[in-house]
């Protein structure tokens, strides 16, 4: 197996997904199906040769520092699940 | 004559004639999506009301003589594009009470310019697919074979102009999201150069590689829409201050000063239908028949380019999807006993397994130990493709290959066969890595009455040359009158 049932639920931890035992053997499987046709590029030899982040590179796009017109924070808070007096409520992180 | 069976073009000069009003035309696209869409389900969200209101102001304004081509002319937007006020899911049940408080830069333009805007339109789930499948809500039909994927992950949107369910709708390309499933549906997709149109408002999948573009019943349809949507947007850092070209217009007469290059490796790769083969060799004959000159080029690394893909895409995907969370807006979990449990609940209720698998996928090639290995390789390897392109385009103007491998095959084929699907994309996603354009125009049909499409590609921000060989192309086969049987 490419990836082990482990590693499928520590990087479900690391993204915050919560996955059923079915889940993890549909995936880890599934996964490492493609890990195994990914593992092709290591055929490429790649010495020296830069990486590209952005097919088309722009560097430092500026814009002017002005006040604009921005969301207030009624339409911000519009489709929150829950706020309260113009904050977003959360459950207890502690 | 059947108003919603009307090209842009065709309805812009009724309008402007005033043969026919834009109420009427919306009217007959509203009548058409009631008629048809039980059967194809390309819509997520129908908006009649606000349409007709639309409708008016572009009448008044029709008589004011202040109108633009796209003025009065109903659209659909697929629905990962944000529409203040109007719910945009990203076929996803994560997402699938949100309202955006603002527009998207193109749907800003696109009101500016006039248009109509009757809905938004079915995808796969936040654009993660080939086949629009992978929607939380419903699967849509080819319309040329309701057993058939209409491709994706804009499926909705090309269903729905093949239908005549909108005269032109907007979709997005990651990986070939938009010229594929034109190619399945029969009509006309291109995506743009990356930066050419403003990301601002579309709801984000790989930002490197996504694009917005326009599909349409003609070429000259999409020319219209993409002049539309095109150009600088100071709220998308990486869109490009290039100046748009007046891409409507384009068109001359043959193709004698262009250059058409057909990459060796196409014909033997992996999974191409005989029949898809057989239709791209007639469209480059009448290519050459127009007077272009075709020559072989060669494209060296085009066969690691799906691999790149799906480790550059789930990565980039996987760090953007972080942003819901069950705090700000969509879905939250309703009884967690904590602040984790609450991320955690919301993710794994809120997202589909499609995308759980790319978070996984991009988590995993992303995590301590596995970056260089994955990423940096992948990465390595992109600046491969896009030399490949740069090395081609010294010696042709366009590149043609087949768009999708096969003709749109039976809903249900790929669904557990993640891989399989990925391989698809086989001849769309270099242009994504790369960052070139590409427009899907039909080319012919398979055995069985299916869509088959003839994919051009050119240099950085030259869509010209693509709408100029793309219309004569068209314009020399003349296919484009036949509608699905529905």
């Amino acid at each position: 197996m490419k990836i082990t049932k482990e590693e499928v639920l520590h990087v479900a931890h690391l993204a915050r997904l919560d996955i059923d035992d079915a889940d993890i053997d549909r995936f880890s499987g599934q996964i490492g199906t493609i890990l195994d046709y990914v593992d092709t590029l290591r055929q490429v030899d790649t010495t020296g040769i830069a990486a590209t982040s952005h097919a088309v590179n722009l560097t430092n796009a500026f814009r002017e520092d002005r006040v604009q017109d921005h969301l207030g924070q009624e339409a911000s808070l519009a489709n929150a699940p829950e706020k309260d007096d113009g904050t977003f409520v959360v459950p207890k992180v502690l | 004559m059947k108003l919603h069976e009307l090209t842009i073009e065709q309805a812009c000069g009724l309008l402007n004639n005033k043969e026919i009003s834009s109420v009427e035309l919306t009217r007959a696209v509203l009548a058409r999506i009631e008629a048809v869409d039980g059967k194809i389900d390309a819509y997520l969200t129908v908006d009649a009301d606000g349409a007709l209101v639309q409708a008016q102001a572009a009448d008044h304004r029709l008589s004011t003589g202040e109108a633009t081509p796209l003025t009065g002319i109903p659209l659909g937007i697929k629905d990962l594009m944000c529409t203040r006020g109007l719910r945009t899911t990203c076929a996803s049940k994560i997402l699938e009470d949100f309202v955006p408080p603002y527009d998207a830069t193109v749907i800003t333009r696109l009101k500016n310019a006039g248009a109509v805007i009757v809905g938004k339109l079915n995808m796969d789930e936040f654009a993660m697919g080939s086949t629009t499948e992978h929607s939380a809500f419903q699967v849509t039909r080819n319309p040329w074979h309701l057993d058939r994927i209409p491709g994706g992950s804009s499926g909705g949107s090309a269903a729905a102009v093949a239908a005549d369910m909108c005269l032109g709708a907007l979709g997005s390309d990651t990986g070939g999201s938009i010229r594929q499933p034109a190619s399945h549906c029969g009509v006309v997709g291109i995506k743009p150069t990356y930066g050419r149109v403003s990301r601002f408002g579309l709801v984000a999948f790989a930002s490197s590689l996504d694009q917005i573009g326009p599909l349409g019943k003609t070429v000259a349809d999409t020319a219209i829409m993409l002049e539309a949507i095109a150009g600088h947007d100071p709220n998308d850092s990486t869109s490009v201050p290039e100046p748009v070209p007046n891409f409507s217009a384009i068109s001359g007469d043959g193709l004698a000063d262009v250059v058409v290059g057909i990459p060796k490796t196409y014909s033997s790769a992996r999974g191409l239908d005989p029949q898809v083969g057989a239709a791209v060799e007639r469209a480059v004959k009448t290519i050459e028949s127009l007077g272009a000159r075709c020559i072989d080029i060669s494209l060296p690394h085009s066969d690691h380019a799906v691999a790149a893909y799906y480790v550059i895409a789930p990565c980039e995907a996987s760090s953007n999807l972080a942003r819901y969370d069950g705090v700000k807006y969509g879905f939250r979990d309703k009884a967690p006993t904590d602040l984790l449990q609450m991320y955690r609940r919301t993710r794994s209720q809120g997202f589909g397994s499609e995308v759980q698998r790319r978070i996984i996928l991009g988590t995993y090639a992303l995590s301590a130990g596995y970056y260089d290995a994955y990423y940096g390789k992948a990465s390595q390897i992109r600046t491969l493709i896009k030399n490949d392109f740069q090395n081609a385009f010294a010696s042709c103007d366009v590149i043609v290959s087949p768009v999708a491998p096969t003709p749109a095959y039976p809903i249900g084929e790929t669904i557990d066969d993640p891989l399989t699907m990925y391989l698809s994309d086989i001849f769309t996603l270099s242009a994504n890595l790369a960052g070139i354009p590409g427009i899907s125009v039909p080319c012919g049909f398979s055995d069985d009455g299916l869509p088959i499409g003839l994919q051009i590609m050119g240099r950085h921000f030259n869509e010209a040359m693509l709408f100029k060989v793309a219309r004569q192309f068209e314009r020399a086969i003349a296919i484009k009158h036949k509608k699905p049987p529905l």
